[in-house]
């Protein structure tokens, strides 16, 4: 009988997991975002290809040197090669943000799931912490969480992580209190399937993928996040490179070498872009007809 | 239900977030590693002025009679002392609170003026050039950091291009205000665009694509009076539950703001604090962050019910 009953909701759960309705390549926003994501991470990865010199090595004799053969795009206040500040800095910011959006994700997708099929008091629970949560302003409740655990890149993950999980938890807790009531999980209901197999094989398959979707266009705002820290002197810590570091150390010197703050900003707006656009092609590929 | 009920009902609903707010900036401090008076007192503290610290937080106490005197503190309106500056922590967030209000009250005017005309032109002409644009714009506007932006604004307006506004600080006098304040106030304003766009973009396509409008133009009106009669009191609402949503946001903007404006206001307070390792004042600025941030979802809720009575029957 359990079989039966899983084997029915299973054809029920591939019909109507749509998968992609067109084929990526055709859609522009996913394939522009693909590309500018892409070049970004190949840079990154090639760095130490992509640029002779050491982000962290000073100079003292050559600083605030406009561009030139050597330094593609000039050098900083102590001296460094912008370009492999800029290059490494991708690689810090990058892999952070990208780390810092798992975190949340898995956490706030699980508790949405319970939240969502259990009801009653675990629903009630887990909306005044989600609540609570949204009364803080982002920006201030990251800020007095990292300053709280101390600067670094772990708790920079940790502070994330309890600020970020709410969104995803929002969105499938959602989901689910709409799948719950379709045929498939009625049907491993009936069969006698326990919860945590319901959950599991059939809930999870049907309501990530607006979890998904919705990642993409965090991690735009981790890298937000994380940059903002930079810029504030919390975040990623000196000599490392990080963009938003190079933006406040490039504040000071706006009168006379404006280049310094806003070639990293370019570098954040451009990557955010290619995530954007990414997000968006990937709604509209997942999106069922 | 009557309005009275409906904000009474609001405002007794709040009294778990208020309090689940206060349980989460009292917890703060047992987030420091290690010893958190030692910690925050640095290397060079005395034992002595460790145990002072430790006896006036009542860190020694067990964790329920912390927040309990925590709470009890707070409901007398004690938010704490400065370290740094040895004066009530809630003293210091009042003083710097009116160049904050300043930012958020203009940064909201100037959000709406910037973010109302471009949905709008973007539902009305649906699907064609304009709306495109419009479109775009979040999707390039949401990766600007806010504080970036700020500097950006001010080396094109006060540095380079024109030198029209100040580079920071706060002005005197009302005046002085609005013209300080109108760079910082745009860049706020700038950084939430994008976000208002594209929601008051997809709530007023709902209006105008709704049955009701569909009846009035069927009826003959003109679409001036369809627009004006019909629909624009359900787009305000929709204007108004959009930016109240995301207000939030902006709220946390101004804290970086200010650092890029040297704006006297909390955020700047509270960055300063957190380099002075100056805890208590910390907590009042966040606590008083977020109160504000659930005032401003109660009085959007109110100005919702009092437009949109369906509200009150739910």
């Amino acid at each position: 009988m359990g079989a039966a009953a899983e084997s029915f909701a299973e054809a029920a759960v591939i019909e109507h997991r749509s998968g992609f309705r067109r084929r990526w390549y055709r859609t522009p926003s996913f394939v522009a975002g693909l590309s500018i994501l892409g070049t970004i991470i190949l840079l990154a990865l090639l760095a130490p290809v992509a640029s002779r010199h050491d982000p962290v090595q000073q100079n003292l004799l050559d600083i605030l040197q406009g561009p030139s053969r050597t330094h593609p795009l000039g050098t900083d206040e102590l001296g460094r090669d912008v370009w492999a500040r800029l290059l490494y800095g991708a690689r810090t910011d990058l892999r952070v943000a990208f780390l810092a959006v798992l975190f949340p994700f898995v956490i706030g997708t699980a508790i949405g799931l319970l939240a969502g099929y259990f009801g009653r008091w675990v629903d009630t629970v887990t909306n005044w912490f989600v609540n609570v949560v949204v009364a803080f302003p982002f920006y201030v409740l990251i800020i007095a969480l990292v300053f709280a655990l101390g600067s670094g890149t772990r708790n920079i993950y940790i502070a994330i992580t309890i600020v970020g999980w709410v969104s995803y938890t929002r969105i499938v807790r959602g989901e689910v209190l709409v799948a719950k009531r379709r045929e498939y999980v009625l049907a491993a209901q009936a069969g006698g399937l326990s919860n945590l197999r319901i959950i599991v094989r059939h809930l999870l398959p049907n309501v990530v993928t607006q979890a998904i979707v919705f990642a993409m266009s965090d991690i735009v705002l981790d890298i937000l996040a994380i940059v903002t820290l930079g810029y504030l002197g919390l975040g990623v810590q000196p000599p490392t490179a990080d963009w938003g570091k190079m933006i406040a150390d490039g504040q000071t010197y706006l009168t006379t070498h404006w280049e310094l703050s806003t070639v990293p900003g370019i570098a954040v707006v451009i990557t955010a872009l290619g995530l954007s656009l990414l997000a968006d092609g990937l709604a509209d590929l997942l999106r069922p007809e | 239900m009557s309005l009275t009920g409906y904000v009474v009902r609001r405002l007794l609903q709040l009294v778990p977030i208020v309090l689940g707010v206060t349980v989460l900036v009292f917890f703060l401090i047992h987030l420091v590693p290690g010893d958190p008076a030692r910690t925050i007192l640095g290397n060079h503290a005395t034992p002595a002025k460790v145990a002072l610290l430790h006896r006036e937080w009542g860190l020694d106490k067990p964790l329920p009679v912390q927040y309990w005197r925590f709470l009890h503190r707070m409901a007398r309106g004690d938010l704490g002392s400065s370290l740094f500056y040895s004066v009530p922590a809630g003293r210091l967030v009042v003083q710097r609170l009116p160049p904050t209000l300043w930012l958020i009250g203009l940064g909201t005017f100037l959000s709406v003026l910037i973010a109302v005309p471009l949905a709008a032109l973007a539902a009305t002409k649906r699907d064609r050039l304009p709306d495109q644009v419009v479109r775009a714009v979040p999707l390039v506007g949401l990766g600007f950091p806010p504080f970036w932006l700020g500097i950006m604004l001010l080396l094109a307006f006060a540095l380079h291009l024109g030198r029209g506004f100040p580079v920071g600080g706060y002005g005197a006098g009302p005046l002085g205000h609005l013209h300080s304040m109108f760079l910082p106030s745009l860049t706020v304003a700038l950084a939430i665009a994008p976000i208002l766009v594209r929601s008051l973009r997809a709530s007023l396509l709902e209006v105008f694509e709704s049955d009701y409008v569909t009846t009035a133009r069927s009826k003959g009106l003109p679409e001036r009076r369809v627009l004006v009669r019909h629909a624009l009191r359900n787009a305000v609402i929709s204007t108004v539950s959009v930016l109240g949503v995301n207000i939030g946001f902006l709220v946390g903007g101004t804290l970086v703001i200010e650092q890029v404006y040297a704006l006297p206001g909390i955020g700047q307070l509270m960055i300063n604090s957190i380099f002075q390792r100056d805890f208590p004042v910390v907590q009042a600025v966040t606590l008083v962050f977020a109160i504000m941030v659930v005032l401003v979802y109660l009085l959007t809720d109110i100005v919702h019910a009092l437009l949109d009575p369906r509200v009150r029957f739910d």
